[in-house]
């Protein structure tokens, strides 16, 4: 009786985790995978092949903004994590009690925020007739407008600002739960800032920074709003490509190859981190 | 490095400048967006013309205030229309797949796990597209067998609030779960040992003792489903939620309106935010 | 000159050390010196300011006040990376990110010392410490006394002139903390450093120290060896703190020198001796009274001519082996006493409800004056 109520319950409570599972998930990318191997051959008429994936080694347009996305995401996120980590460290180690909270929720206000506004903000102060050339011009620096945005730069800050707050906080979590005693150890046994740092907080902070860093690449390598607004139309940023095939150009056989590579860069990053650092993806993400 | 330690005081005042510069890079933006919300100018950029409440209430053009806008008027309900089905379903289902987790042992529960956590690391427009390309396929093959026009599978707020709910319930899930785990089961029993029947014992004991998650799990739920790009752009039909309009407008070129905007998102995002906090402070106790 | 004199007699020396909180005196003006090779404790109740005092000697706090010398050198001002002392912590910590060599070897990293001395020296360390060859292991694979050790080994590898230990054994279960005890006390004779430790267990520190410094409210109350503090207590605070005592508050009736006779609130009469307190009639005094110095008799004439005579009805017997004591009270006052019971098996058959006669020595009376 009470073992077969028991299967019920299993059944009712795996009916919905599985409903969503396979047909969110599961079933729409093995569909995107069908999509990317037909290749048009007439109106509505396709063979299976890989002619999508040729069309994108062969066209180096392709394949540099598939580069160059790659590239600029690990680089923002080296980036952010560099500046990230002394401001968590500051707020895990540094500050107690209510300063501690304070600046723990100043990180997490403006995260809370639309990107969109987010990066209309830094539209704003960046471009010709924003706060930075009208600054500049005012103090005499430079003589006429100055356009900061639609650069690579510019694509950078947004796309570093824009990940912050998720390397900040499992970096705070994780420094958080170094006991003090550790590094008083480290001193007490002759150690000095930079052999602590190296020998036992950056162990320490390992998880946090691997799951910091996974997500921030995730984030980058994903990102259309800011490289479109920020980069302006050339900024040839991968899920660009992946917009313009899908909606201006209609051709979803493409578009969906070129999905599934973006889909396999950003989990081979994700596996290559994970296995670097020896961690599990439940402890990284699934906290 | 810690406060028992000693520092040398440039190392010190040095650091207190890096985390001050730091807190200044946060903000600005969002700054800049409010401030230039009360600029009297058509542009949002220099020089400051003076104050104005123009771009809330004003109905004279070019002076149309937010609230005089009908576009954008009407994309926030649709904003708010998504989130709270998307919200909705996903504390429904995060619930329901808490006590999966948590209570039950069964073949592939680790497997099903991590399947449940890929949401979160593919990427938002990729969920889009591929739900994009199945609905797509289900609604050509229904209408070639039936003749009959299935405008839910088509790009659209069902659609919309599909793909959201789609990795959002991974977030739900995790921050029930969470709460979940740290329940005394011997208090569900002791329920059960003074006469309460099994459903009565959840109803009566374990749910309310997951509230604090559930509901912070729905504004956070909220939060998302508001604030989110990528997943919502794929699957838009006509109805654009508040971001997409913003998007569109923004790529218009921009007036002192979309600051307006920007500032009540900014107040009302803080204040879930905080709500979603104050929430987290009440599990603690 | 005194400056000479203390660099050769003592590894550590405090002169007059003040801590301030805020205006809250964590250490009162403390000045101790610690010969070469001795073990060392400072015995306190929690809050009495001993932490704040050894992680002054640590460096992870300077003294308001006062100089602080190791071997004769003052270490005010030096980083504790730059400290000839090591310390144990309380929860030891141990780097959970490293192996146990690492642990061990992370001091003599520091210094730069060829990667094969450290092996080598690490294991030697570790052979010290009766545990050869666990060095590939990982923290988390030792049990609760291995631990302590490793803790240990990390510190002594770096041959440190102070060893400071902050209550390391306070995590561990009785059996095994009565078992360390003893080991580190042997390991204090076998490398013979000076071992300053802090602990608000007296039993730690009357077992292992050759020192003791009794500490309360930032002050030291007395320092001497564990019989001294045991037998002749300076003040009344530490005759209450170490060892176990009959307390009774009383007035003191007549004071011929340091001989006193008092009387309790109840009526009970008390013959003692003020060893520290000049004491006059009417003056208010804490009087305290050992267990085991109170005798058992079944007959008054037994005691001879002892200066506190009493009958006592048995309340309750605390049956705990070696260590068992009875509950009196005292048939004309009712004031209550803990006796214990000596081991001979004379009164193993003691019940509830029985008279006996007690009696002790005005020696073993101790008074002091109560303040205010």
């Amino acid at each position: 009786m009470t073992q077969a109520q028991s299967r019920l319950g299993l059944y009712l409570l795996m009916a919905p985790l599985m409903l969503w599972l396979l047909l969110l998930i599961i079933i729409p990318h093995i569909g995107m995978f069908l999509v990317s191997i037909s290749v048009k051959t007439g109106v509505r008429q396709y063979v299976t092949g890989f002619g999508n994936y040729m069309v994108f080694f062969t066209e180096p347009l392709y394949w540099n903004t598939f580069a160059r996305t790659a590239f600029m995401s690990i680089a923002a996120t080296f980036l952010t994590l560099l500046i990230g980590f002394p401001v968590a460290y500051y707020i895990a180690k540094l500050t107690r009690g209510r300063t501690k909270t304070t600046l723990f929720l100043m990180c997490l206000i403006p995260f809370w925020v639309s990107e969109l506004v987010r990066t209309f903000g830094w539209m704003i102060l960046l471009r010709e007739t924003g706060i930075f050339s009208s600054f500049l011009q005012y103090i005499g620096v430079h003589s006429g407008p100055v356009e900061f945005l639609y650069n690579d730069a510019a694509i950078m800050i947004g796309l570093v600002y824009t990940s912050m707050l998720f390397m900040v906080v499992p970096l705070v979590t994780t420094l958080d739960s170094l006991d003090d005693s550790l590094i008083e150890a480290g001193y007490d046994l002759g150690g000095n800032g930079i052999s602590i740092l190296r020998e036992i907080i950056i162990p320490h902070a390992m998880p946090g920074i691997v799951s910091g860093c996974i997500v921030v690449f995730m984030l980058s390598l994903g990102n259309y709003l800011t490289p479109i607004l920020l980069g302006g139309k050339d900024s040839l940023w991968f899920t660009g490509l992946i917009y313009s095939q899908f909606i201006t150009r209609f051709n979803w056989e493409l578009g969906s190859a070129f999905g599934f590579l973006l889909l396999g860069l950003s989990s081979t990053i994700v596996w290559v981190g994970l296995k670097l650092s020896r961690q599990s993806l439940t402890d990284t993400v699934g906290r | 490095m810690i406060a028992t330690i000693p520092q040398s005081k440039a190392f010190a005042w040095t650091y207190r400048i890096y985390v001050t510069l730091f807190f200044i890079y946060l903000a600005l933006p969002l700054t800049v967006v409010c401030a230039f919300a009360f600029n009297d100018s058509v542009f949002p950029s220099l020089p400051w013309d003076g104050f104005t409440w123009a771009w809330f209430f004003g109905n004279e053009a070019p002076y149309i205030g937010v609230f005089n806008e009908r576009p954008i008027i009407k994309s926030i309900g649709t904003s708010l229309f998504v989130a709270f089905w998307v919200s909705l379903l996903s504390i429904a289902v995060g619930t329901s797949n808490a006590f999966l987790f948590v209570r039950y042992d069964f073949k592939f529960k680790e497997f099903l796990y991590i399947l449940m956590l890929l949401p979160l690391i593919i990427p938002g427009i990729i969920l889009g597209i591929s739900i994009l390309v199945f609905s797509n396929t289900v609604a050509n093959n229904l209408e070639d067998a039936t003749g009959l026009w299935f405008d839910g599978l088509r790009p659209g707020l069902p659609l919309v609030i599909l793909g959201q709910f789609s990795f959002i319930a991974t977030f739900a899930t995790l921050v029930i779960s969470a709460r979940l785990e740290k329940f005394d089961r011997s208090l569900e029993e002791a329920a059960l040992n003074l006469g309460a029947t099994k459903w009565g014992a959840i109803r009566q004991i374990t749910l309310p003792f997951l509230m604090p998650a559930i509901a912070g799990a729905a504004v956070v739920a909220i939060l998302m489903s508001f604030e989110n790009f990528n997943t919502t752009l794929m699957l838009v039909g006509s109805d654009a939620p508040l971001t997409i309009t913003m998007f569109d407008r923004l790529k218009q070129g921009s007036t002192p309106v979309l600051n307006a905007v920007s500032l009540l998102l900014i107040v009302v995002s803080a204040l879930l935010g905080l709500m979603s906090l104050l929430f987290q402070k009440r599990e603690q106790n | 000159m005194s400056q000479n004199k203390s660099a050769t007699a003592y590894d550590l020396e405090c002169q007059n050390i003040n801590k301030d909180f805020d205006g809250f005196k964590a250490v009162d003006d403390v000045s101790f010196g610690v010969p070469a090779g001795t073990f060392f404790s400072i015995l306190g109740p929690s809050g009495c300011g001993k932490t704040t005092l050894l992680r002054m000697i640590a460096g992870f706090q300077e003294p308001s006040s006062g100089d602080l010398l190791i071997k004769g050198k003052s270490m005010i001002g030096v980083q504790p990376n730059k400290r000839p002392v090591s310390m144990v912590f309380q929860h030891l910590a141990l780097f959970p990110m490293m192996d146990i060599a690492a642990n061990v070897g992370f001091g003599l990293r520091q210094r730069g010392v060829p990667r094969e001395d450290i092996a080598k020296r690490v294991e030697t360390v570790l052979e010290r410490v009766g545990l050869p060859g666990v060095g590939s292991r990982q923290i988390n694979q030792l049990s609760g006394g291995q631990k302590q050790r490793v803790a240990i080994a990390r510190c002594m590898v770096l041959e440190p002139d102070v060893l400071l230990l902050d209550e390391p054994l306070g995590a561990l279960d009785l059996k095994l903390r009565e078992h360390m005890k003893i080991e580190l006390k042997k390991l204090q004779s076998e490398f013979g450093t000076t071992f300053v430790y802090i602990t608000h267990d007296q039993s730690e520190a009357l077992v292992m120290s050759d020192q003791i410094a009794v500490m309360n409210h930032g002050k030291f109350e007395q320092v001497g060896t564990a019989r001294e503090l045991y037998h002749t207590p300076n003040t009344a605070f530490v005759a209450g703190f170490v060892g176990e005592a009959n307390k009774y508050e009383a007035t003191v009736d007549a004071a011929f020198g340091d001989a006193v006779t008092l009387v309790t609130p109840e009526g009970m009469e008390l013959k003692g001796i003020s060893p520290v307190s000049k004491l006059e009639k009417g003056d208010k005094a804490h009087v305290f009274v050992r267990p085991e110095a109170v005798r058992l008799a079944t007959e008054a004439d037994k005691f001879g001519g002892i200066e506190n005579l009493n009958t006592g009805i048995v309340e309750n017997i605390l049956f705990n082996g070696a260590n068992s004591h009875i509950i009196l009270r005292e048939e004309k006052s009712g004031g209550e006493m803990n006796v214990a019971i000596p081991q001979t098996g004379e009164f193993r058959d003691l019940n509830k409800g029985d008279k006996i006669f007690i009696g002790w020595e005005a020696e073993q009376t101790r008074c002091y004056r109560a303040e205010g």
